[in-house]
């Protein structure tokens, strides 16, 4: 369990991390907690001929909260932004991600380009319906987070091309969000986990209900449950469209019929915890206002 | 001292990074690093190295062809057994044909690890794949053999029995039949696998260090493999990441290759085994099917049990049919059963080969039992406890003869205990009999709870024999030593409580080395629940030697009679007048007539000093020079401890989730040198338990490819899975040992999996045939 051999590049400006990026093409690989990818090269499941190293840059040691969101850059720390992002949504899902030592070095931008179907971070992002900003050195671009996951462990970033932050939109006045998923141990991977997000209007009325499935498919399953829940009473329905719509693989540690039943179950108590806290009166959590973000 | 809870004096080392493992050593050696075979079954048809010729800094590749004389022969049978009559060992690397996944086949020696691996991954091994058995059932098909030359797959067939149990079952009141699974699982210390080896080619010696059970064993099986005279041989355990049973097995492939290597290149060589070597080429354990059949009366009491057992030994059996016996004999259990007959299958398959991992066979077997009379209590409508309790041996019946050999070859007697007290504990600490209202509480509230309870007998303390050497220097330190090594078991503390208390001297002047063929030469090795009981027993036998002397030397010095000494603090004084004393540091200096002084307190020793008779020899007939005790203890049969463990656990009605509540452990390993040393074996016990109730479980699939190897995938309890552990203790001295102790290092993880069961049972209402069980598998038992 020792990798192969590769270059190493510590550029210390984006500018540099770009190059060496652009030069590399499809020969090169991020690094930037290394939580994922450093077992697969000991593993010598991945053999990149050069590493880009970016945390030097800091430039990308970001943490920003704008009008409508919070822009995360590429070397925040998981256990950064669960403190510090004012984004309950993210708080509540970061506290799922493995355990404290990773939280500490693993990035979210990293997780997002890692792209894992059972991660909580892309759930969370596609739920939300926010994106990535990409640069490279013939420019940056915007990929929203619905073309952003192309597939399992398959982002939609190009060889040459650097995540350098992501932007996850806050949530509106009167609305609430919850996360839950269960996974055999605590902090492994999900078997199935739900992100829940439920608006009202003034009379408490459910305006938008939509939810961000992880484990239960290729990518992260944005289902917009908005129908079922205007229908008060209507959570069954909601959980047998879920359930529906839901394309788990079994493997060793579930099948297919339990992540299914469980995806249910999770939607079911996310959806009406987000339910009970939007109508919850009381300050807004949720607005974010402009600024670094105190830490 | 002896009794107490003192703290582990070797974990401010341990704990703060100064540990010296395996893979601390040898920073300028080369690196070992093998090209394993893919392929569960095949037979190797070339194997071109050619591209790893290209690797900058690789010194040397080598296949089977390579070795020379008896280092290519197969390795040892380490336990034959006249049952085992179709025994097969592994060559140290693949001879034609592979039989598992991990098997070596081609060592690469470079001048780095990663090096290493670079050329390993470039040598290209052909195979032409056969056909594989993987499963009990599918081996006991015989469709296809794991050697050609094993019919049926089976390499031993054994049967206990005592009485005639098909005639009790089939004349019994109530009969009931089943049939139990229990999956694999594995040791899997922390610190896997490890060898570096030292070759002096001026003195032909040859120094190994390898993260081993046994050092003094491994030194005999080296020194046999390359022809060396064992004095030529050192091997030393240094610190060791945990074992659990899997370094007991010797000498591993690597331990032959890495020391034959190091001695042909005249350099050193370490090869230290990753994670993922560790899954595949070390050795897992547990997995059995078993097919009950039980006669009972209407109290529940059982006049015959019938068990067939089918057992999955893997591609080889090195270490014999050793978890086999164990599981047949220690299957009854604090028991007195009407009549018992077990029928062991033991299987070959195309999987890793299977060795004791703590527990040894006992967790399969009391699953067995325990499951047995939690059936018989449902069929017959009575509580669990009261079941066991009228099946019982009585405090009054020890020694008890099962009637059975055991893993010694020697007679299953069991010694001492009181298992009676003990299920009362163990009921009164979990509260069995309020857990009615317990229960009705819950289920107002929508959840689902259940207890469960199991007990069992472990057979510690097995022979031939351990030894201890024992030695006060001129400045007072005590050094001891004995042969057994540690894999972090605090050893270090218990035996200097033992010292201490034999001599009376203060345990910070004892110091202790285990494992270390320099110091002490001849063992057995760390297993079976025996270090305590086999080392702790001879080191007390060698203080007391050493204290005889020392009374002897210090009765001249004091002109006083040996018989009114005593020792305490590290002082000889005369019982009744403290005045008249002499440090026992002064009587090591008079053990040892000097000629030249070396410092001031040697010059007491001198001849010109000692005011000894000048017509006797300095050294009396009979006496040797030096403060020094060694002695062996060699038991007549093994001792027997015991326990009762009992749960209340959760499970969710929607999730199918399992939690457990409450874990509740009487313990009785006779007298208590050390409890919280005892307790921390217990918790850690218990944990493996768990582990393999409700979550590790090895998943080959039908190729022979194991599809969880890595601890992403196998699923080892975090600190975060197991409970909080409420423990109780029971002594019945041992009457076989001068201590009266007993094992203690394997009993938590034994029942864990029947107590689990048992409780899952309780709160599901269905039964419980086979573990480990995941939320996944319970949620598909609801269904069914």
């Amino acid at each position: 369990m020792k990798p192969p051999p590769f270059d190493y590049h510590a550029p210390r400006t984006l500018g540099e991390a770009l190059d060496a990026l652009a030069e590399a093409g499809g020969d090169g690989k991020v690094l930037a907690g290394g939580q994922s990818l450093i077992p697969l090269l000991n593993m010598r499941l991945a053999a990149p001929g050069q590493l880009i190293d970016i945390n030097r840059v800091a430039a990308l040691d970001t943490l920003v909260r704008e009008p409508g969101g919070i822009r995360v850059g590429a070397l925040a720390r998981h256990s950064r932004v669960e403190r510090s992002s004012g984004h309950p949504l993210l708080r509540q899902a970061l506290r799922h991600v493995a355990h404290p030592a990773i939280r500490n070095r693993g990035t979210v931008v990293g997780s997002l380009a890692h792209a894992d179907p059972a991660a909580e971070l892309p759930a969370v992002l596609a739920v939300l319906g926010g994106w990535v900003e990409v640069a490279s050195v013939s420019g940056t671009r915007t990929i929203p987070a619905a073309s952003f996951f192309a597939g399992p462990l398959e982002s939609a970033l190009l060889p040459g091309e650097l995540a350098v932050s992501a932007f996850f939109p806050s949530l509106p006045p009167r609305s609430g969000s919850a996360f839950a998923e269960l996974a055999r141990r605590h902090g492994d991977y999900a078997l199935a986990g739900v992100a829940a997000v439920v608006e009202l209007d003034a009379s408490g009325a459910v305006t938008s209900a939509r939810i961000g499935c992880l484990g239960v498919a290729a990518t992260p399953l944005v289902l917009d449950l908005t129908p079922y829940l205007m229908a008060s009473g209507a959570f069954a329905d909601a959980v047998a469209y879920v359930r529906e719509r839901a394309e788990p693989d079994g493997d060793i540690h579930a099948s297919a019929g339990y992540r299914r039943h469980l995806l249910g179950l999770l939607a079911a108590r996310t959806l009406s915890e987000a339910h009970a806290t939007a109508s919850s009166p009381g300050p807004s959590a949720h607005r974010i206002t402009g600024g670094t973000t105190d830490e | 001292m002896f009794g107490e809870p003192i703290v582990r004096v070797e974990d401010p080392r341990l704990l703060t990074g100064q540990g010296r493992y395996l893979d601390d050593l040898g920073r300028g050696a080369l690196a070992a690093a093998f090209v394993r075979s893919p392929y569960a079954h095949a037979r190797i048809t070339g194997i071109d190295v050619d591209g790893a010729l290209d690797v900058d800094g690789l010194v040397a590749v080598y296949t089977w062809e390579d070795l020379p004389g008896r280092v290519g022969e197969p390795l040892p049978l380490l336990i034959p057994h006249p049952a085992l009559t179709h025994g097969r060992t592994a060559y140290p690397l693949a001879r034609d044909v592979v039989r598992h996944v991990g098997e070596p086949v081609v060592m690469v020696v470079a001048r780095d690890r990663y090096l290493a691996e670079d050329a390993a991954g470039r040598i290209q091994v052909t195979y032409q794949p056969l056909p594989v058995v993987v499963g009990i059932e599918k081996s006991a098909s015989a469709e296809y053999l794991v050697h050609d030359d094993v019919p049926g797959n089976v390499g031993a067939f054994l049967v206990q029995e005592v009485g005639d149990a098909p005639a009790a079952i089939d004349a019994a009141p109530h009969v009931l039949e089943f049939r139990l699974d229990i999956e694999r699982s594995a040791s899997m210390p922390l610190e896997g696998r490890g060898v570096y080896a030292r070759w002096d080619a001026d003195d032909e010696s040859l120094r190994v260090y390898s993260s081993t059970q046994t050092s003094t064993s491994v030194r005999m099986a080296i020194a046999a493999k390359l022809g060396l005279p064992p004095a030529k041989v050192e091997v030393i355990a240094p610190d060791v990441g945990g074992g659990f049973g899997v370094k007991i097995v010797h000498p591993w492939p690597e331990e032959v290759l890495v020391p034959w290597a190091a001695r042909l290149l005249n350099q050193e060589v370490k090869w230290a085994e990753d994670r993922r070597e560790h899954f595949v080429s070390s050795a897992h354990e547990r997995g059995q099917v078993q097919f009950v059949r039980v006669g009972f009366d209407d109290e529940g009491r059982v006049l015959g049990l019938d068990v067939k057992i089918l057992h999955d030994h893997g591609a080889y059996t090195p270490y014999g049919i050793i978890i086999p016996i164990i599981t047949s004999t220690q299957l009854l259990g604090p028991y007195k059963l009407g009549a018992y007959r077990a029928e062991v299958t033991s299987l070959y398959t195309n999987t890793l080969i299977v060795t004791p991992y703590r527990g040894a066979g006992r967790p399969q077997g009391v699953f067995c039992m325990e499951r047995t009379m939690d059936r018989i209590a449902a069929h017959l409508h009575l509580d669990r406890i009261d079941v066991r309790a009228a099946n019982l041996i009585q405090p009054d019946e020890f020694p008890y003869d099962q009637g059975l050999i055991f893993q010694d070859g020697r007679p299953l007697i069991y010694d001492s205990g009181d298992y009676p007290a003990l299920l009362r504990k163990a009921r009164d600490l979990i509260g069995w009999d309020s857990f009615g209202s317990l229960r009705a509480v819950a289920t107002a509230e929508g959840r689902r709870i259940g207890i469960g309870f199991a007990c069992y007998v472990e057979g510690t303390g097995v022979g031939p024999y351990e030894g201890g050497h024992v030695e006060v220097d001129s400045s007072g330190r005590v050094h001891v030593s004995t042969g057994l090594t540690s894999q972090g078991q605090g050893h270090q503390t218990v035996f200097a409580q033992i010292a201490a208390a034999e001599l009376g001297v203060p345990i910070s002047d004892v110091q202790v080395t285990t494992g270390d063929t320099r110091r002490f030469g001849y063992a057995v090795g760390t297993f079976a629940s025996r270090a305590a009981v086999m080392s702790g027993n001879a080191i007390a036998l060698a203080c007391r030697r050493l204290k005889e002397k020392a009374l002897r030397i210090a009765a001249e010095a004091l002109e006083a009679d040996p018989r009114d000494l005593e020792i305490a603090d590290g002082q000889v004084y005369v019982r009744g007048n403290p005045s008249a004393s002499i440090p026992l540091r002064t009587v090591a200096v008079l053990s040892n007539p000097l000629r030249y002084a070396f410092d001031e307190e040697a010059q007491r020793a001198t001849q010109f000093a000692t005011g000894s008779s000048p017509d006797e020899p300095p050294i009396a007939p009979g006496e040797e020079p030096g403060l020094e005790g060694k002695d062996y203890y060699s038991p007549v049969r093994s001792t027997f401890a015991a326990g009762a463990h009992a749960a209340i656990v959760e499970t969710d009605p929607d999730t199918a989730e399992i939690r457990i509540l409450r874990y509740a452990v009487v313990h009785d390993c006779g007298r208590l040198i050390n409890p919280r040393i005892v307790e921390g074996q217990i918790h850690g016990g218990v944990a493996q338990g768990i582990a393999g109730a409700l979550y590790e479980k090895m998943e080959y699939d039908s190729d022979g490819q194991l599809l969880n190897a890595s601890f992403m995938d196998f699923l080892m309890p975090y600190a975060t899975e197991i409970p909080r552990i409420e423990i109780d203790h029971l002594e019945t001295p041992s009457p076989l040992n001068p201590l009266g102790i007993k094992g203690a290092g394997e009993a938590g993880v034994i029942p864990v999996s029947a107590v689990i069961a048992s409780a899952i049972e309780d709160a599901e209402g269905f039964e419980i045939s086979a573990m480990p069980i995941s939320p996944d598998d319970l949620f598909r038992l609801r269904r069914h």
